[in-house]
């Protein structure tokens, strides 16, 4: 897309420099705090397992910026960049994947469980496609309660493979309900290759074949994640039903710690790394005059500074107490 | 009193808490104009519409599912598996999502459904259709696990559990839909947690579920004619578990059967068991507990099969009487 092209659709999608900047932000937000939380890991000082969203920051900013803030979402174990975008609190996240009684879900969930269900995060979650239903239920709820609200709903090309994917789906399409399917095809269940792993990858079709509307984005391109996030949530709002999103990505780093990278190569991670979301962003808002290099430094020292922040917050935050292992067991 | 039937009863407390409760709502298969599949939602989409009598695609781990979602989001959703043996194919939605979303949450959210499902053989339905899965679920911290006996403990026990801010699995049992009992008309609920002693004895107590309760009963009668004396307990909840009314019992009878119709091997038998003799009901034991439960097969079709795959009156009576034979041998052997 030429320049000026490019600065014409942000203004046909009402995205003015404030909220273009915002977006850039998150993105780096995003980026930034699974740098550090690698990092840490590495260290020895984050426990368990998680899954990092670098690379892919466009499709959840991009598709996040076209809810409303009394929205919801649900998440998927690849969920820190989801809840980031969502407006989650970085310290808050970050005590809780260091395991701390003041993280999101007072060291009980860990990475695969970070939920706020009072800002509308109604959680990632450790099984695939396992969020799917969650959201479908959800998004009956609010058209019950006549919210108003819509759902979004994250997932990955794997889920595609889910029986939760097509009973939620046809269910959704047959009650019409305001949730929004977003499909983000980072090319890899763990290590099978979506070529592989689907009969069919053409997204549209599968839409078509439960009745709905499906399109496929670049998910690198943030404007164009928004765009097609946007005409799906306004289609929700509006009670026109579920709209299936796939925004096609990458993950750079493996699928878990545990990754060896064997099923891809090198040149493959180098070519999608060429493609970097964020670089593209800034490219565009520096060529449009909404950013300057030196403003795009400032904001990259700011994150650094936030994030360091956090990591100290939660290190300094207390432990769990064992004696109260069973409590929210049961309400 | 007046007399309804279990189904009936079921169906009351169905429709009085969509009248208290805007938020609470049924959905599952066929359960509008069809009634479900055992004629128990039967009028009600008439009454609340198909806003509220939702009949869904045949989609087990959509309709669990859809529940956890709308009740994390403010609904009470009152789901309905048309047989219990589908709840395997719902199974990561009532097991990994709705049972461990608060506390994996750390306690900020609230999962307030309830699942009901017909559970049990005795139909002909066979292999899977006729399963006793409550054990399955009963293992699960996060949920609650109801099997009401009588047509009273059905309406009060369901309308106990859709007002439960956590997720309830009711198993309702298929041969129990028909019978009548007392129900009355004024409202009640029956606290989940709390069993009932059906009949009182001196000699032993039988420890029952679901249509074990009647069959218990039914042998109480026939040991009293030949002087033995039986306590029935009625669990009524299965998770949390009244564990004090079981220790009290068996303190004071000194004999103890359980009774149910899963099968025996890691099944909640031996969960009775073991409450049984960690507690000071052990020091007051005469003979061993029994247990007494469905052979470890699948239910078989064959009427004269199926009968004889799970505990009829007959072996109930004979359990007991053998408490009796057994007990009386330890006195004989300490007095040697």
């Amino acid at each position: 897309m030429k320049e000026q092209d490019w600065q014409a659709k942000a203004r046909q999608l009402g995205l003015g420099p404030e909220r273009l900047l915002h977006m850039y932000r998150q993105m780096r937000r995003i980026r930034h705090f699974e740098e550090e939380v690698d990092k840490l890991f590495q260290a020895g000082r984050i426990w368990g397992t998680f899954h990092l969203y670098i690379g892919e920051e466009a499709s959840a900013v991009g598709a996040i910026e076209a809810l409303a803030p009394d929205d919801y979402i649900t998440s998927t174990h690849r969920g820190h960049g989801h809840g980031i975008a969502k407006g989650a609190s970085i310290p808050k996240m970050m005590a809780e994947l260091r395991g701390k009684e003041t993280g999101y879900c007072r060291g009980r969930g860990g990475s695969m469980h970070i939920a706020d269900v009072a800002a509308g995060n109604l959680g990632a979650n450790g099984i695939v496609g396992g969020g799917i239903p969650i959201a479908t239920g959800a998004a009956l709820a609010c058209k019950k309660l006549g919210l108003g609200r819509v759902v979004m709903c994250f997932f990955g090309d794997g889920a595609l493979a889910q029986g939760s994917f097509h009973e939620a789906v046809n269910f959704a399409s047959v009650f019409r309900l305001p949730v929004v399917y977003v499909c983000e095809n980072n090319q890899y269940a763990m290590s099978m290759p979506v070529e592989k792993g689907l009969g069919n990858p053409d997204i549209e079709a599968r839409a078509r074949a439960y009745g709905l509307p499906g399109v496929s984005v670049d998910g690198n391109d943030v404007l164009a994640v928004y765009e097609a996030a946007r005409k799906a949530v306004d289609r929700a709002r509006a009670g026109e039903g579920p709209t299936l999103i796939e925004t096609r990505t990458y993950r750079w780093r493996g699928h878990s710690k545990s990754d060896a990278n064997r099923y891809r190569t090198r040149e493959e991670i180098e070519e999608w790394k060429a493609r970097c979301p964020i670089r593209r962003l800034e490219e565009r808002l520096i060529a449009a005059g909404i950013l300057s290099p030196a403003e795009a430094e400032r904001i990259g020292e700011d994150i650094k500074a936030e994030i360091q922040a956090a990591i100290e917050f939660a290190e300094e935050q207390p432990e769990p107490d064992v004696a109260q292992l069973a409590d929210g067991v049961y309400a | 009193m007046r007399e309804i039937t279990y189904a009936q009863a079921v169906r009351e407390a169905l429709a009085e808490e969509m009248r208290r409760d805007p938020r609470v709502f049924l959905l599952g298969e066929d359960i509008g104009v069809y009634g479900g599949a055992f004629g128990v939602t039967l009028g009600l989409v008439e009454e609340f519409g198909e806003d509220r009598v939702m009949d869904t695609p045949l989609s087990e781990a959509a309709i669990i599912g859809a529940a956890v979602g709308a009740a994390v989001v403010g609904m009470r959703p009152v789901a309905e598996v048309q047989f219990s043996d589908f709840l395997t194919i719902g199974a990561d939605q009532l097991v990994n999502q709705a049972a461990k979303m608060r506390y994996m949450f750390g306690g900020k959210a609230e999962v307030p459904m309830v699942v009901r499902t017909p559970a049990g053989s005795g139909t002909g339905a066979a292999a899977q259709h006729s399963q006793s899965l409550e054990t399955w679920f009963m293992h699960i911290p996060g949920l609650k696990v109801v099997a009401p006996a009588t047509p009273h403990d059905a309406k009060g026990l369901l309308k106990a559990a859709i007002r439960d801010n956590n997720p309830v699995v009711v198993f309702e049992h298929k041969l129990l839909y028909k019978t009548k009992g007392p129900v009355p008309e004024d409202e009640y609920t029956v606290p989940i947690g709390k069993a009932a002693v059906r009949r009182e004895g001196r000699d032993v107590t039988v420890v029952a579920t679901s249509v074990m309760v009647p069959r218990s009963l039914q042998a109480a009668e026939r040991l009293a004619d030949e002087g033995i004396s039986a306590e029935v307990i009625d669990l009524r909840s299965l998770r949390p578990l009244d564990a004090e009314t079981v220790i009290a019992s068996v303190c004071k009878t000194g004999r103890a059967v359980v009774v149910h119709e899963a099968n025996k091997f890691a099944g909640f038998g031996g969960e009775i068991v073991g409450t049984i003799v960690e507690s000071e009901a052990f020091d007051f034991l005469d003979a061993p507990v029994l247990r007494l439960a469905g052979k470890d097969v699948p239910i078989p079709y064959n009427p004269r099969l199926e009968k004889a795959a799970v505990p009829q009156e007959d072996d109930i009576v004979e359990a007991c009487r053998r408490l009796m034979r057994e007990s009386r041998r330890v006195r004989v052997g300490g007095m040697a």
